[in-house]
C-alpha cells in the first residue's frame, strides 16, 4: 500500500472547495454573474482534468494492482486505533470520480443559463461546488469514517439546495424532510460503522482503511452481537444508511419532495450523483456482504420492491419532475438489485449510464420548465416538439436510453442487471424487475407524449432554451447513446479485472427488449388526447396510485403524528411543568417566599432593631463569659 | 506611671466600674424607650461615656496607659458621630417635620 503514494489526488478535491469559498465569500460583492458561473464551472473542470490524469496513471499500473493512495494526515489517533485523512483511487472510485466531476461540470454549465437572474446566483454556485467537494471526499475516501464525512457533507449540500428558494415554506420544509429522513439512515450507517470497528477491535485489528477491512472481513463474519451474526448485522445497518441516501423503501419519501430545488440540482444531486452514494458504498464494502449472503438478500428484495413500487407510482404523476423523481427511485432500486444479486459491477455500470440519461432527462425537463416559465404540470404542456425542437430531440434520446432500447445506454446496463438477477436464481425478483422495465418504458413514454406530442395545452409562450443549456444536454445525450456500448466494452473489465467475460443469452435480451417495447406501445395506445382514459375507467386505482399509495399519509399517521404528540406532551408536561414550573420558576418562588417571610423582621422600627441588637450583644457576652468560666 | 488622680486611691475599683456600668445602662435604657431623635443621640453619648469611665478605671492597673489613649480616641469618634447624627436630625426634621423615631418607617419590609 505504501508504495502507491500519489499526491495528485488531493488536487482533485481542492478546486471545488476553493470555488465554494470564493463564490461564497466574495461572489456577490465582487463577481459578476457570468464570472461567478464560470468560476464555479472551472473549478469542477479542473477536478475533472485531475481525475483524468489520475485515471491515466492508474491505467499504467498492472490490472491486478490498480490502487493509488494519498494520505494527508492522521486524523484520529487513539492508542493503537488511527484513522487517516487518506484518499484512495482504484477502478471503482475512479469511475465514480469521473462520473461525478464530468456530469457535475456539464450541469454547472447548464446552470449558468438556468439560474440566470436569480437573486442567489453566487450562493447557488457556492453550494454546488460545496456539494462536489464532499461528493469527491465520499468517493475517494480510503476509510468508512472519512466516507461518512463526505456522506454527511453531501446531505447538508442537498438540504441547502432543496431549500434553495427558502422563502417558499413548502420548499423549505421539503429540505427539512430530506434532511431528517436522511438522519434516520445515517444513524444506521453510523451504528454499522461502530459495530464494524468493534468487531475489528475484538479481532485485534485497529486500522479502518478499506484494504485492512477487506483483508479482515472474516473477523466480522466470525463475530456476533446479541446472537446475530456481526457481518449480517453490519451489512443490514449499512444498508439502512444506503436506503436513506439512495431513497430506497422505506426511506424513499424525501426524494420526490426534493424536487422543490432548482432543476439542475435535481439532475445532479437527486438523480446522477448523491443518491447513488448508497450503491457506491455497498460496492465499496462488498467484501463484507460476501461474508454475509443473508444481508445481500435483504438488499435484493428491498431494491426489487422499491423499483417496482416507484415505477407504479411514476405511472400516474402529473408533475414532470415527480415522474422523473419516482423514476430515479425505481432505477436506484435496479442498482440495489444488482448489488443484491452479487453483481456490484453491474450496479455501478447502471449507476453510470443512469447518471447520463437521467441527468439528461432532468435537464431536458428543466429546459421545458424554463421555456414555459415555471410550468411543471404535464397536462398543461403538449405539442412542445414544434416549439422546442432541440429539447425534444434530446428528451427523445433520453427516453430511448432509459426505456432500454438497444443500443442505447440503458439497454446494456439494465439488461445486464436482469441477467445477473436471473442467474442468481431469484426468479420472482427477476420477473418483478422485468415488469418494472416495462413500466419504466411506459411512464417515460407517457411523459414524452404528454409533454411533446399533440397540441400545446398551456397559455405561456413556449421558447427554446439558450445554447449554454442545450450544449451540455447534447453532450449528455451523446453519452446516453454510446455510454452503454463503451461501458460494456471497457468499464466492466476495468472494474473487475480477471472476471470472465459476459455471455449474454439471446433469449434474455429478446425478453427484456420486448418488455420495453410493450411498455412503449402501451403508452402510445393509452395516453391519448384526453390524457388518461384508464384513470376514468378505474378512478379508485388511479387515485390510489396518484396519491402514491398514501405512503406519506401512513408515515404521517404512524410516525409523525405520535412524534408530534409526544413532542407536544414533552413541551406541556416535562418542559412547562417540571423544567419551567418546578426548576426555573420554582427557584424564584422559593426565594421570594423566604424573602417575604423574613421581611416581616424588617418592622421599620429603629428601636425594635436596637432591642434585638442589645439582646444579641447580651447573648454574645453571656456566651463569652460562659466560655471563660466553664 | 504617673498618677493623674491620686484621690481615687481611696475609691475602690468596683465603684468606678459600677458607675460606668450604671451610666451605660441608663444610656441603653433611654435609647430603647425614648422616641425623640435628639434624646436618642444623647443616650448614645451616655453609653459611650459609660464605656469611657470603665476604661479609665482599668487604666489604673500598672503599666496600662493604652485605655486612656482609647478614651481620647473615643472622644474624637464621639464628636464626629455627634456631628453626623445632628446633621441627620436636621435633615429628618426638614423632611418629615418631626423628630419622632417612629415616623422613620421607610425600611419596613
Amino acid at each position: 500500500m505504501e508504495g502507491n503514494f500519489y499526491p495528485l489526488l488531493k488536487w482533485m478535491i481542492l478546486p471545488p472547495l476553493a470555488g465554494f469559498v470564493l463564490n461564497g465569500l466574495i461572489g456577490r460583492r465582487l463577481l459578476s454573474e457570468r464570472a461567478g458561473g464560470i468560476l464555479g464551472s472551472l473549478a469542477i473542470f479542473l477536478s475533472f482534468v485531475f481525475a483524468l490524469l489520475s485515471l491515466s496513471d492508474l491505467l499504467n499500473l498492472p490490472a491486478a494492482d490498480r490502487l493509488l493512495r494519498d494520505t494527508m494526515f492522521t486524523w484520529i489517533s487513539a492508542g493503537p486505533f488511527t484513522v487517516d485523512f487518506a484518499l484512495r483511487l482504484d477502478p471503482l472510485s475512479a469511475v465514480m470520480a469521473l462520473v461525478v466531476t464530468g456530469v457535475s461540470f456539464l450541469i454547472h454549465v447548464y446552470s449558468i443559463g438556468y439560474m440566470r437572474g436569480d437573486r442567489g446566483f453566487h450562493k447557488y454556485f457556492a453550494y454546488l461546488n460545496f456539494f462536489v467537494f464532499f461528493m469527491l471526499v465520499l468517493v475517494l475516501a480510503d476509510n468508512p469514517v472519512l466516507m461518512f464525512v463526505g456522506w454527511e457533507g453531501v446531505g447538508l449540500a442537498s438540504y441547502l439546495l432543496i431549500g434553495f428558494w427558502y422563502e417558499d415554506p413548502e420548499k423549505a420544509s421539503a429540505g427539512k424532510k430530506a434532511f431528517v429522513t436522511n438522519r434516520i439512515g445515517d444513524a444506521g450507517f453510523l451504528a454499522g460503522l461502530m459495530l464494524l470497528a468493534a468487531a475489528m477491535h475484538a479481532g485485534g485489528v485497529y486500522g479502518l482503511d478499506f484494504a485492512t477491512l477487506s483483508a479482515n472481513a472474516h473477523l466480522a463474519a466470525g463475530a456476533s452481537f446479541a446472537g446475530v451474526n456481526a457481518a449480517f448485522l453490519i451489512g443490514v445497518l449499512l444498508f439502512v444508511g444506503a436506503t436513506g441516501k439512495s431513497a430506497q423503501f422505506p426511506l424513499y419519501v424525501w426524494l420526490p419532495d426534493a424536487m422543490a430545488g432548482p432543476t439542475p440540482v435535481s439532475a445532479l444531486i437527486h438523480a446522477a450523483t448523491m443518491v447513488t452514494a448508497g450503491v457506491y458504498m455497498l460496492s465499496r464494502m462488498f467484501f463484507l456482504y460476501e461474508a454475509a449472503p443473508a444481508a445481500l438478500d435483504v438488499v435484493l428484495v428491498t431494491g426489487c420492491f422499491t423499483a417496482f413500487l416507484a415505477a407504479v407510482i411514476a405511472v400516474a404523476q402529473r408533475d414532470i419532475k415527480k415522474v422523473l423523481a419516482y423514476s430515479t427511485v425505481s432505477q436506484l432500486g435496479y442498482m440495489f438489485m444488482a448489488v443484491g444479486a452479487g453483481a456490484w459491477a453491474a450496479g455501478v455500470f447502471h449507476l453510470t449510464t443512469h447518471a447520463f440519461f437521467k441527468a439528461l432527462l432532468f435537464l431536458a425537463a428543466g429546459s421545458v420548465i424554463h421555456g414555459l416559465g415555471g410550468e411543471q404540470d404535464l397536462f398543461k404542456m403538449g405539442g412542445l416538439r414544434r416549439h422546442m425542437r432541440t429539447t425534444f430531440i434530446l428528451t427523445a434520446t433520453g427516453w430511448l436510453a432509459i426505456s432500454g432500447v438497444p443500443p442505447l445506454a440503458g439497454f446494456y446496463s439494465k439488461d445486464l442487471i436482469l441477467e445477473k438477477v436471473f442467474n442468481s436464481g431469484a426468479g420472482l425478483v427477476w420477473l418483478t424487475g422485468l415488469l418494472t422495465a416495462a413500466l419504466t418504458a411506459y411512464y417515460i413514454s407517457r411523459l414524452l407524449i404528454l409533454a411533446f406530442m399533440d397540441k400545446y395545452r398551456g397559455k405561456e409562450h413556449a421558447h427554446e432554451s439558450p445554447a449554454v443549456m442545450t450544449v451540455p444536454m447534447g453532450l449528455l445525450a451523446v453519452l446516453s447513446v454510446v455510454g452503454g456500448m463503451a461501458g460494456a466494452a471497457w468499464l466492466l473489465p476495468f472494474l473487475q479485472p480477471g472476471a470472465p467475460p459476459e455471455h449474454h443469452s439471446a433469449l434474455m435480451i429478446a425478453v427484456s427488449v420486448s418488455a420495453a417495447a410493450a411498455g412503449i406501445i402501451a403508452a402510445f395506445l393509452i395516453t391519448g388526447r384526453r390524457a388518461e382514459d384508464w384513470a376514468a375507467a378505474w378512478p379508485r386505482t388511479h387515485r390510489l396510485v396518484y396519491n402514491k399509495f398514501y405512503v406519506d399519509e401512513v408515515y404521517e399517521a404512524l410516525v409523525l403524528k405520535p412524534l408530534a404528540r409526544f413532542a407536544d406532551w414533552t413541551f406541556r408536561v416535562p418542559d412547562s411543568k417540571v423544567i419551567d414550573g418546578a426548576f426555573v420558576n420554582g427557584t424564584a418562588r422559593l426565594f421570594m417566599s423566604i424573602g417575604r417571610n423574613l421581611s416581616a423582621a424588617q418592622t421599620g422600627n429603629a428601636q425594635f432593631y436596637a432591642v434585638v441588637f442589645m439582646a444579641g450583644l447580651c447573648l454574645l457576652l453571656a456566651a463569652l463569659l460562659a466560655g471563660y468560666y466553664l | 506611671m504617673m498618677n493623674f488622680l491620686p484621690l481615687t486611691d481611696s475609691v475602690p475599683l468596683a465603684h468606678i466600674v459600677g458607675l460606668g456600668v450604671a451610666v451605660f445602662a441608663a444610656g441603653a435604657f433611654g435609647f430603647l424607650v425614648r422616641r425623640n431623635l435628639i434624646v436618642l443621640l444623647m443616650c448614645v453619648e451616655l453609653m459611650l461615656n459609660g464605656a469611657n469611665i470603665v476604661l479609665v478605671a482599668f487604666s489604673r492597673a500598672p503599666g496600662a496607659a493604652d485605655p486612656q489613649v482609647w478614651v481620647i480616641f473615643m472622644f474624637a469618634v464621639a464628636a464626629a458621630e455627634a456631628g453626623v447624627g445632628l446633621a441627620l436630625a436636621v435633615l429628618i426634621w426638614r423632611r418629615l417635620g418631626t423628630l419622632d423615631i417612629d415616623a422613620l418607617k421607610e425600611l419596613k419590609g
